[in-house]
């Protein structure tokens, strides 16, 4: 017993004096292991800057610094008009998508949480089983449907799938679990109406939960690929993702133009990613219950 | 000020009744307390008077008013939770403030009603804080802000203190009855601990399983508990409790002692608190050796273990018997209770 109990403690105190020093191969594994997936996260992004800055002729070369950088691509593709109305029609479609989806997702959330009605079980698993419907799937008929409404190469047309998602409905619907029902009685007894509660006291106490799901809508939406494609016809209509893919002319496809507006496209998600991270690492202070 | 009346109340669950038919009328102003052990049906009552809960039988009144179907706002009621339920994401003075959000009253008086209430409750330099960076007392003390800011006819607590520990609860207790009789309203507050219920209350509300089992002042519970149940639990520590035999001689104790009180005859519950049971040099109702002493200062808890069972007794605190020692307990006539048996109901 005394000779299991000193070893620990011996150790311990090497450990102090020798902080860095890794404590055993398991360490050494786990860090090639982090090193190697961070090289992994970070290559794609380091050539899609290096190819931004590289010269036609050089775009085949898998060295990462570039023989004769270049500011030119970037002067092109700012000077394209095309550009800025790719990027004006992505920041209104990605925009208006997660406006929407964060008010729709956390009022059905919310409805799910907090009310008892008949049913109530059986329209949250109905909303949950389309997740798993994937979006191939799903094109055909949103696009038949956009055809006979006459929504196609519409903003609207754009944004309608997406205006409401499956998974933030669950993602609110667990947080809102969090807010206890004190909260909301309490405002009850104080004279607001259901609609009232739910904006200004259920609301501020998920604000983590909607910084996350606007992060990941706006990024969705954003990146949004393949329905964009379906769905819009003329150059003017085309969001980031389609009109970039486009980029060159037929024959040829200009890397080098494509990566450099990727490179540009993602300030913006950068952007909403600062602002709303703040919100998910601040945490909820729940300081208002019981200490 | 309002009167608040309560007829045959019953709430069920799905077919499981929880409250089954109460009867009760507060007084205007009156400061009524509900006790009970856990699950007997406090909180769905207070529920039920405040509108969160629906009702499945029966009427409430407010000021002869029927509010059944009424919701709550439409009630004039305030309600303090347990666990205060005050916004973390506002201010101190939002938070106050909100009580006030949905009445008329033009926007400087209800900033003055704010700090008016603050003012009482002595929260003034806090008014800008969040919840987060006060103590759980000044939190309490918040929710009750938001509460009195409305002025409302009827003030609903729910365990208000039970979060708090013992001295800030001792405190809080004396501020809200302080608050009682300055503002005057009708409050009803729940609690499962018997020493709020005593100290607070105008009139005691003793429920238990969904029943009403008393209702009286702490003076009239404690002198003359209705049946056993209250006995017990009125009073710490509770009143000793000793199976005997009612004859038409008198009541019979185990280990021999008669007492010559008996308005029945046949199995009787014989009840003394410890406060009337004491150690004395003659005779007494019951003999026994002592087993555990327990020194409060002033006088010292001595438990006695006796033929009718284990006693809780009283001697004084100077020189109190030793344990092992055999002791003769004594008690006044006129504090004995006496119950029956089977139904518990107090003989008098
Ligand atoms: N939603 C519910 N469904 C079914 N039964 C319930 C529900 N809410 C409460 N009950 C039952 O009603 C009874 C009374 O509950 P209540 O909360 O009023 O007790 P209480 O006296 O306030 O207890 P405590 O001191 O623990 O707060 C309990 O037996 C409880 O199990
Ligand atoms: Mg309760």
């Amino acid at each position: 017993m005394t000779a299991t109990d000193i070893r620990p403690t011996t150790a311990a105190t090497l450990d102090t004096k020798a902080p860095r020093k890794p404590r055993n191969m398991g360490q050494i594994i786990r860090w090639l292991l982090l090193f190697g997936g961070g090289i992994l996260m970070v290559m794609p992004i380091a050539y899609m800057i290096s190819t931004s800055l590289k010269w036609p002729w050089e775009v085949y070369n898998v060295n990462l610094i570039p023989e004769e950088p270049t500011l030119e691509n970037y002067i092109y593709v700012l000077e394209d008009g095309r550009f800025y109305w790719w990027f004006v029609n992505s920041m209104i479609v990605a925009t208006l998508t997660t406006i929407s989806a964060l008010f729709f997702d956390s009022l059905v959330g919310y409805t799910l949480c907090k009310f008892k009605f008949p049913g109530r079980t059986l329209v949250f698993i109905a909303i949950l089983s389309t997740l798993m419907i994937p979006t191939e799937m799903l094109v055909i008929p949103w696009y038949l449907m956009s055809q006979s409404f006459g929504w196609l190469d519409t903003y609207w047309g754009i944004m309608f799938p997406g205006l409401m998602t499956a998974f933030g409905v669950f993602l609110m619907k667990q947080f809102f679990e969090s807010v206890p029902d004190d909260f909301i009685e309490a405002a009850r007894i104080d004279g607001l109406n259901e609609f009232q509660i739910w904006w200004s006291v259920a609301m501020p106490l998920v604000r983590p939960a909607l910084a996350a799901l606007a992060i990941f809508v706006f990024l969705g939406n954003w990146t949004a690929f393949l329905w964009p494609l379906i769905v819009t016809n003329s150059t003017d209509m085309y969001t980031l993702p389609v009109g970039l893919a486009g980029f060159g002319d037929e024959a040829d496809v200009a890397w080098e133009l494509i990566m450099t507006g990727a490179a540009i496209s993602t300030i913006p998600t950068l952007v909403v990613f600062l602002i709303f991270q703040r919100f998910i690492i601040r945490g909820v202070v729940m300081a208002g219950l019981k200490g | 000020m309002a009167e608040l009346s309560l007829h045959n109340l019953v709430k069920r669950y799905g077919n499981t009744e929880v409250l089954h038919g109460i009867d009760l009328t507060v007084t205007d102003g009156e400061f009524i307390v509900f006790v009970g052990p856990s699950g007997c049906g406090k909180s769905t009552t207070l529920r039920m008077i405040a509108g969160l809960e629906e009702i499945s039988g029966g009427e409430i009144r407010i000021d002869g008013r029927v509010v059944n179907n009424l919701e709550p706002k439409e009630r004039d009621i305030a309600m303090v939770f347990q666990n205060y339920a005050i916004y973390p994401h506002m201010s101190v003075r939002k938070n106050i403030a909100f009580g006030l959000r949905s009445s008329k009253m033009p926007k400087a008086d209800k900033a003055k009603r704010v700090e008016e209430v603050a003012d009482f409750l002595e929260m003034t330099e806090y008014l800008e804080r969040k919840p987060a960076a006060l103590s759980g007392g000044q939190r309490q003390r918040v929710a009750i802000g938001r509460a009195m800011v409305r002025d409302p006819a009827l003030f609903l607590f729910d365990e208000p203190l039970s979060n708090l520990d013992a001295q800030l609860r001792t405190q809080m207790r004396l501020e809200i009855k302080k608050l009682h009789q300055r503002v005057g309203s009708t409050i009803v507050f729940v609690t499962h601990d018997q020493v709020e219920a005593m100290t607070m209350a105008d009139r005691i509300v003793i429920m238990k399983d969904g029943h009403i089992q008393q209702v009286g002042t702490p003076e009239d519970v404690y002198r003359n508990p209705a049946n056993t149940f209250v006995a017990r639990f009125i009073g710490a520590p509770s009143m000793n409790m000793i199976s005997a035999d009612a004859t038409a001689s008198g009541i019979v104790l185990p280990g021999g002692a008669s007492i010559a009180k008996a308005a029945t005859q046949g199995p009787v519950t014989l009840g003394i608190r410890p406060d009337d049971l004491r150690p004395v040099g003659g005779d007494g109702l019951l003999t026994g050796t002592v087993a555990v002493t327990e020194p409060l200062g002033p006088e010292t808890l001595i438990y006695v273990d006796t033929p009718a069972g284990e006693m809780i007794a009283k001697a004084s605190g100077r020189t109190p018997p030793l344990v092992g020692e055999q002791v003769h307990l004594d008690a006044d006539i006129a504090d004995l209770h006496i119950f029956d048996r089977a139904s518990g109901l107090a003989i008098r």
